[in-house]
């Protein structure tokens, strides 16, 4: 069994699933943030088998954790503080995705001109589905779960 | 400031009072005659457009307004490469109100985003072309004298047909509406149309493929054109362009107050024998667009005339 230590403050990312925790560690932007990072995958779970969790140590306002919704509303957010979770934070399918997911409609104004923001607005919110602002193509997320 | 890019950016009540506007313009054409003056129009044509372009030219200069424009992306600076954010605040210093086409969908909603002036979509792509569906709603509702309670026969070009699926979505809005979508099978109507529209607001629907077993039930037989422009297959366009042709004969089995509206332009579906039957309104229909268009334009830039 690996071993990794506590977290001072930050959150820690559970029930990730399996072989995702890196999509997260980018779409969180982790790799911008000066801060330590564990990325546990594979980890066993009796509720999914397999999962990956993410440990951040950072301060708690330095993430903003609502693409965490987009990307799978069934993750757990601890939040820590004073190495205690202090906070479980639930998860909601943000209204608007901003530069996360690319429109592939080639007919869409943003094949063409591409200083334009990829904005995704939710527009069903039973079954998840997302429409590119522009084009109203829709975005089927690959992760839903 | 409004824009208009969806033909649902309107909520009933105001879809009312634009309809309502254009009828009193159509009674009384010489109330409004200066309604504009000294207001300018810029049609913006990515895509050339003969019908639409004219007729947002011919209502503004009804209004007493003037008009500027492009009628083809080659002719504007986009064949420089300049986006649709920056030729509209350009636009915006030039004109009041803008008409905008553009064969990228979402085109106008980026340059409204951006603009000073009003903008309205005049078709982007295949996606929305909300002056059309204000055109098919006043001819019905002028002529049948109600938006409930009706039948509508939707046939052709189903899939890329985004005319149909605009007016699909501004009707549903009224009580009492089923639509009979005739088109062969590789144009049958979308499944977000069919699913997420149709069936998820409970509108009843049946899909035919013989215009001539549907006719007979229809308040209003709106057909459409096989777009040779959203096919990527010559052959499959050539396969399917002649599937529906409304002839004299088909339409003798159409009740004495059914509605043929068509958007125009036609190709072969509808034979020029049918014409002059008083059922086929697609000319009094491209009348009534310059009219809605108007009324569109008065609306946008807040005027009102005693």
């Amino acid at each position: 069994m690996l071993n990794i230590s506590g977290i001072h403050e930050g959150f820690v990312l559970d029930h990730i699933q399996a072989g995702m925790s890196l999509q997260i560690y980018h779409d969180l932007k982790l790799d911008r943030l000066d801060c330590t990072v564990a990325i546990i995958k594979n980890a066993r779970s009796n509720k999914m088998g397999k999962k990956d969790i993410l440990k951040v140590e950072c301060p708690i306002e330095a993430l903003d954790l609502d693409i965490l919704g987009f990307i799978d509303h069934n993750i757990t957010v601890n939040v820590i503080k004073n190495d205690k979770i202090v906070a479980k934070k639930e998860l909601q399918l943000p209204k608007q995705v901003k530069n996360v997911i690319k429109c592939k409609n080639p007919r869409c104004i943003t094949s063409i001109e591409q200083e334009l923001d990829q904005i995704f607005l939710l527009t069903d919110p039973r079954k998840e589905v997302y429409r590119c602002k522009y084009c109203e193509e829709k975005y089927t997320n690959p992760n839903r779960r | 400031m409004r824009h208009l890019m969806s033909p649902l950016d309107l909520s009933v009540d105001e879809l009312d009072e634009l309809l309502n506007l254009a009828n009193d313009i159509e009674k009384h054409p010489e109330k409004y005659a200066h309604a504009c003056d000294g207001k300018k129009l810029a049609t913006c044509f990515y895509e050339p457009s003969t019908r639409t372009r004219l007729s947002f030219e011919a209502a503004m200069l009804n209004l007493g307004g003037s008009v500027l424009g492009f009628a083809s992306a080659d002719s504007s600076s986009a064949a420089k490469g300049e986006s649709v954010s920056d030729t509209i605040r350009i636009i915006s210093c030039y004109a009041d109100i803008c008409a905008m086409r553009h064969p990228k969908e979402g085109a106008p909603l980026v340059a409204s985003q951006k603009s000073q002036i009003p903008v309205i979509n005049a078709g982007d792509g295949g996606h929305q072309h909300p002056t059309q569906t204000l055109t098919d709603l006043l001819t019905i509702r002028s002529l049948k004298g109600r938006l409930d309670n009706m039948t509508i026969g939707l046939c052709g070009d189903l899939k890329f047909g985004r005319t149909v699926h605009s007016l699909i979505n501004a009707l549903i809005r009224y009580p009492g509406i089923r639509f009979v979508l005739i088109s062969p099978e590789e144009l049958k109507i979308p499944s977000y149309i069919r699913e997420d529209v149709l069936k998820a607001k409970q509108i009843p629907f049946t899909e035919v493929e013989r215009l001539e077993d549907a006719i007979p039930e229809l308040d209003v037989l709106y057909m459409n054109r096989v777009q040779k422009e959203r096919f990527f297959n010559e052959e499959d366009y050539v396969r399917l362009k002649d599937f529906y042709i409304l002839t004299r004969e088909k339409l003798s089995l159409a009740r004495e107050d059914m509605l043929v509206l068509h958007p125009l332009p036609r190709v072969n579906e509808i034979s020029v024998e049918v014409d002059d039957d008083p059922r086929a309104v697609y000319f009094k229909q491209a009348q009534y667009g310059v009219y809605v268009r108007m009324a569109l334009i008065l609306t946008l830039l807040g005027i009102s005339v005693e």
